[in-house]
């Protein structure tokens, strides 16, 4: 009966094969990417954004990416392989990518597949031909692409010390190029010494090729720099009293904890909103990381009580005909978070007998249910139906009020700190052992005299008591709410973003808030892809690395144990 | 003659067509080792669970210290005195071994969670007296040291003792092992046998155990009930039971079907 | 004589019990409390559970009550709603039938079927659109509507074999819910990637001389696209039924969801018969995604979510893994949702009562899932992991 979270037997099957089949194989499987990915116009998207300003576009560069990935997965699976067949079976896979790639030449050129596949368009066929004519740009292709595999390879069988400096390089230059929108935001923000380094590296749209080398340089150096002394460093370090140690780690955290915290007030206000989405997001990623990542209790209705939160919030202050009270938002905070609780006890009880995915199954119908009725005319009268509630207050201190993204992120922050400290507090307490026992194996908990009810129902209010806060600042956040807001969307993004940090583990809610919120909303680039990564990275991750980015502590225990 | 402490009456279970148990009248004393024995699915492992109400008998009556304990849920059971082992070792596998008694230690645990939140002295001193408790219980049962492995990465051997140990925290009066020296060598039964002694002699405790692994039943039993399809085939001391032809027969196997399987 | 023993709390006092329980009570008197005390305990959660039964029990006896003395609805229109619940049941019930065959065999939730589905409407649409303007879809219907159902079978069945490889097979020997965390992530990705590659637009299957108008039929009349829909998705299960029934595969199918482990022990290879049941729910679910694309005219990325969840419960109501009671969840269901908001809401005065329409179905599944798991049919509680 026993419901591992996720899964912890699971033994990844060693691949065997000869490299002829393996080369086919992974030609094969990363081709079929390649083409996902031209079909469903990531190449052309990214092909509008530079990695250097006019002569790199990001498109052309992921059209070789995917080669050199290719490349050094085979690499990796044929390791203890000659170099003759490394090499003859790189090139193989790579020219079998590059191939399956520049199929799609003569299938937009000369085939009619347009009306079904939109993206199959005049300007993919100029970009994969790379500017050329369409035989010389096949060839290039094609070509590029087992060169692209054998640097792949090459970057993986390469001794560690040549290999690390060319890969933090290049990973540097891809962060800077994805997020050059927002660093020159900021640089520009920074006064003259910054507006020099912007002058440095970047033009408008993007890097420079100076730029480009510079970070490239810059980052490989800082590399090296940082392997020489690394040794040293870590022979200091182990040298230090004990007590020293902790302090300096503890004292690192707190550092990166500021910096991440006050990012924004450098960052200005566009920044500062997309830290308040990730903060908002955390926030409720604690609460749906107390149901499902402790207590085993998997909810894909959580969004419900995010509503619930929002909606009190409007219905209590908004200056609006559905308002019912026009009180001050610190008022209406403690009512949300209450009358949020106790939809959560409400909900909690009828599906209090159901386990597992049926429990999916049900929670997701809850929520259904209530964005139903909130949408209908039935509730029109009290809720406002689709046009929702409008002219929401900001909450004010004194007389200043937080009407800025940067003044509710802080309140966010604020929030956030006292439900993780919360959560930190009732994981290591009986109540959190309760969880975990009930999340292992529910009869033996019962027959251990643990009451279930009392159990569920505390886990799903003190998760709905987190989705209430996370509503209540949307709710003065956007200062106008509607029932479009409120999709089982949010729900599995909040999912997705406790499985990439890793289920059970506090940090992990921020960095998965951070990684799957964060980072979207700064690349504009991912937009439209942003869902489809989700869904992707929700696969990836149960597949490859179900403890999450940041494992809870358990799972750390568990690799140490092993 | 004392009052037994665990009692069923007339308690009856069925699977569709299949009678589990039949009408069992079982009397177990308090401070004695009732074992009870019989072929594979003669019923054992279902007695436990309608006792500990993971099923509900269809018929009869169980009495645990003078109350009436069928009908109420298995919370309920453990919190009257009862506590269990599992044939098929149930330990919650992603926690570690400490943590799995501190589980155990629920019932008696009495701050709450507010209090843990708030991080008040009385929850910190009941915490550091929990785990205290439950280190002693680790070295009782034998796993000192072992405390922060996760259960499922502890040998069989070990995992078998947790459970035990976790069985024990909850300060049952009546504690039923299912199977405990399934899967152990001849050195760890033997210790295992005067380890289920101790709990009689030392813990005062009334342990109710299900055994095939016949010396051990037959030299620390206070008393043994034999069931074969459900029904108490025999009752008494180890040497009436030993000795009885109808417990041989099915232990061997000679009888064909049970006439109560056709009713 | 045995309801009465079973009602008698007292122990019965034999020559050898010489030791009764100690809190023994006085013998009439303890009849009563122990009788009382078999009956389970009535805690708060039961009053929640009651009324949560009372409150749906008024809304459908007050509601119809309600309905049928306003009369504001015809015998006709009544019957029109009959219809369209086949119908739309029928959809339902061919999409049920991959859930509950999936579910005999692996005991998990195919959480992406739904959008198995619509990926095989989408394939549909544009097979469809093909012939269309080759002129075929009026010339020669048939083939081109066989063509057109083959490439919907094979698109789903291709998606729902990639699910199974990715979600399913890793995680066969592991008792998790990352398989159905997975499966939702799947069922995301499909999704998006339809929406990547067509956008949100709503497309509707071409227009065909021969879907319009009216077949008379009983003395009423009945439009084409509902007597095609009727008529194919009985015509399906039909097939299915005789597939499960009579082929070897159907019957190793069954082998293995009677008992995984025997059936393995008896030389069934299990892998093939989960890619076999993948294979035929994914089947029906491309004819289904056909039959819905024409009873609602629609085809975009989401349009799996409601269908999958509404046959989930479906299967659920029959009896998950009972193959028969899928067939009459899906009807079941389909009769609910369409005849329900007239005869239980709008006797209530509720307004708008078609906006609820799914919140009928959700509450349906709420109420069955909390109810009766094990279905309405089936005694046999379904096993679950
Ligand atoms: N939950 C259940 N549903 C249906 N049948 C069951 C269930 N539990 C037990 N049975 C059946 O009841 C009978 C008695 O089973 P039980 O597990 O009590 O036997 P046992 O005496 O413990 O056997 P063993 O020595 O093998 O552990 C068996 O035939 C078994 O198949
Ligand atoms: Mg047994």
């Amino acid at each position: 009966m026993s419901f591992e979270i996720v899964s912890s037997g699971f033994q990844h099957r060693q691949r065997t094969g000869t490299p002829l089949s393996q080369a086919l194989k992974t030609g094969i499987v990363f081709g079929v990417l390649s083409l996902y990915l031209a079909l469903v116009g990531v190449y052309l998207t990214f092909d509008k954004s530079w990695v250097v300003v006019n002569v790199l576009s990001m498109g052309r560069t992921l059209l070789f990416v995917v080669p050199l990935l290719a490349g050094v997965q085979f690499a990796r699976l044929n390791r203890s392989q000659s170099r003759a067949v490394q090499l003859g079976g790189t090139l193989l896979v790579g020219l079998i990518v590059g191939g399956f790639t520049a199929c799609l030449l003569p299938v937009i050129l000369f085939g009619n597949l347009r009306v079904m596949f939109v993206a199959l368009s005049s300007p993919l066929a100029k970009m994969l031909a790379l500017g050329l004519t369409p035989v010389l740009g096949a060839a290039v292709l094609v070509a590029g692409s087992a060169a692209a595999a054998l640097f792949g390879a090459l970057l993986t069988v390469m001794s560690p010390t040549v290999r690390r400096p060319i890969t933090v390089g290049l990973a540097a230059l891809a962060v800077v190029a994805l997020l050059q929108e927002v660093l020159q935001l900021i640089l520009r923000g920074g006064g003259a010494a910054f507006s020099f380094i912007t002058r440095g590296l970047f033009q408008y749209g993007g890097l420079t090729v100076r730029g480009a080398i510079i970070v490239f340089v810059a980052a490989a150096l800082v590399s090296i720099v940082v392997a020489r002394l690394r040794a040293p460093f870590k022979a200091r370090f182990a040298e230090l009293p004990p007590g020293a140690a902790r302090f300096l780690r503890q004292a690192g955290i707190v550092i990166l904890l500021a910096a991440i915290i006050f990012f924004p007030l450098i960052g200005g206000s566009f920044v500062a909103q997309v830290f308040l989405l990730v903060g908002l997001y955390a926030l409720m990623g604690m609460g749906l990381n107390v149901e499902v990542g402790l207590a085993g209790l998997l909810d894909l209705g959580f969004v419900a009580y995010f509503a619930i939160g929002a909606y009190t919030i409007a219905l209590l202050t908004a200056d609006s005909p559905h308002a019912l009270a026009s009180m001050s938002f610190w008022a209406a905070l403690p009512i949300a978070v209450l009358v949020s609780v106790a939809f959560g006890f409400l909900f909690g009880i009828p599906v209090l007998g159901i386990r597992g995915d049926y429990l999916a199954v049900a929670t997701l119908g809850i929520g259904e249910i209530v964005r139903v009725l909130v949408l209908s005319d039935v509730a029109q009268p009290l809720l406002g139906g689709a046009q929702g509630i409008l002219n929401i207050p900001s909450p004010a201190i004194g007389s200043f009020e937080l009407a800025t993204p940067t003044s509710l992120y802080f309140l966010t922050v604020c929030c956030l700190a006292l439900a993780t400290y919360f959560a930190f507090r009732v994981q290591d307490s009986r109540l959190g052992r309760t969880w975990m026992a009930m999340r292992d194996d529910e009869d033996v908990a019962q027959a251990l005299g643990i009451n279930l009810v009392k159990t569920k129902l505390l886990a799903y209010s003190i998760g709905a008591a987190f989705a209430g806060v996370a509503g209540a600042i949307f709710a003065v956040m956007l200062k106008s709410i509607f029932p479009h807001s409120f999709q089982l969307l949010i729900s599995i993004n909040i999912l997705a973003l406790i499985i990439v940090g890793g289920l059970g583990s506090l940090g992990g809610v921020i960095v998965g808030a951070l990684v799957l919120i964060g980072l979207p909303e700064l690349l504009r680039e991912f937009g439209e892809y942003r869902f489809l990564l989700y869904g992707a990275v929700i696969v990836a991750m149960m597949r490859l690395k179900p403890e999450g980015l940041w494992p809870a502590r358990i799972r750390r225990r568990e690799t140490a144990d092993a | 003659m004392p009052d037994a402490l665990l009692r069923t009456v007339n308690m009856t279970k069925r699977f569709g067509g299949l009678v589990a148990i039949d009408s069992l009248d079982l009397d177990v004393l308090p401070g004695t080792i009732h074992s009870v024995i019989g072929p594979n699915g003669a019923g054992k492992t279902t007695v436990f669970n309608c006792i500990m109400a993971f099923l509900a008998p269809d018929k009869g009556e169980i009495w645990f210290d003078g109350e009436r304990i069928d009908g109420l849920t298995p919370d309920r059971v453990a919190a009257s005195g009862i506590s269990r082992t599992y044939q098929n070792l149930r330990l919650f596998r992603n926690v570690s071994a400490i943590e799995n008694i501190l589980v155990g230690m629920h019932l008696h645990l009495r701050t709450s969670w507010w209090s843990a939140v708030l991080s008040t002295r009385a929850n910190r001193e009941e915490e550091r007296e929990a785990h205290r408790e439950a280190e002693r219980l680790l070295h009782f049962v034998g796993l000192r040291g072992r405390g922060d492995v996760l259960a499922r990465n502890l040998s069989y051997g070990d995992q078998r003792r947790l459970e035990i140990a976790r069985a024990l925290a909850t300060r049952a009066r009546l504690i039923m092992l299912d199977e405990p020296a399934a899967g152990m060598n001849p050195r760890e039964s033997r210790e295992l046998m005067v380890f289920i002694r101790n709990l009689r002699d030392e813990r005062g405790l009334t342990v109710l155990l299900i055994e095939h692994h016949m010396q051990l039943v037959m030299n620390i039993s206070d008393r043994i009930t034999v069931l074969d399809h459900g029904q108490k085939i025999a009752e008494g001391l180890p040497d009436e039971v030993k000795n009885d032809p109808v417990v041989v027969e099915a232990y061997l196997g000679t009888r064909k079907r049970h006439p109560a399987e056709h009713a | 004589m045995e309801a009465t023993a079973d009602k008698s709390a007292t122990p019965p006092a034999g020559g050898d019990l010489a030791g009764a329980p100690r809190a023994r009570p006085g013998s009439g008197d303890g009849g009563m409390l122990g009788g009382l005390r078999k009956v389970k305990r009535f805690t708060f959660v039961d009053v929640v559970l009651w009324l949560l039964r009372i409150g749906v029990a008024f809304v459908v006896i007050g509601g119809a009550i309600g309905t049928l003395i306003k009369g504001r609805y015809e015998a006709s229109q009544w019957v029109d709603f009959v219809v369209f619940g086949l119908t739309i049941g029928g959809v339902y019930a061919l999409l049920a039938l991959g859930y509950t065959m999936v579910y005999g065999i692996l005991r998990q939730i195919n959480f992406a079927h739904g959008d198995t589905m619509m990926a095989g409407a989408f394939s549909a649409y544009f097979a469809a659109n093909y012939f269309k303007r080759n002129g075929m879809l009026e010339s020669d219907a048939v083939i081109a509507m066989v063509v057109t159902v083959l490439v919907a079978m094979i698109v789903c069945t291709l998606v729902a074999l990639t699910v199974e490889r990715i979600c399913y097979r890793p995680f066969r020997h592991v008792r998790s819910l990352a398989p159905l965390i997975c499966a939702i992530g799947a069922s995301f990705f499909i999704q998006h990637t339809f929406r990547a590659m067509y956008g949100s637009t709503v497309r509707s299957f071409p227009d065909t001389s021969w879907l319009n108008g009216d077949v008379s039929l009983l003395g009423g009349s009945m439009p084409v696209t509902q007597v095609l829909v009727i008529g194919s998705a009985a015509a399906a299960m039909l097939v299915l039924y005789l597939v499960v029934h009579k082929t070897r595969m159907g019957k190793a199918m069954r082998a293995v969801s009677e008992d995984r482990d025997a059936a393995a022990m008896m030389g069934i290879d299990i892998n093939r018969v989960i890619v076999f049941t993948f294979t035929l729910g994914a089947s029906m679910a491309g004819i289904g995604g056909i039959l819905y694309m024409l009873v609602y005219k629609q085809v975009y990325f989401f349009m799996g979510f409601l269908p999958g969840i509404k046959a989930f419960t479906a299967a659920v109501l029959g009896g998950i893994g009972n193959i028969p009671g899928a067939m009459f969840g899906g009807i079941f269901l389909g009769l609910v949702e369409s005849v329900g908001p007239a005869l239980f809401l709008d006797g209530l005065g509720v307004p708008a009562p078609y906006q609820l329409k799914d919140a009928i179905a959700f509450t349906v599944l709420i109420m069955v899932l909390v109810f009766r798991p094990e279905g309405l049919l089936g005694e046999r509680r379904a096993k679950r992991a």
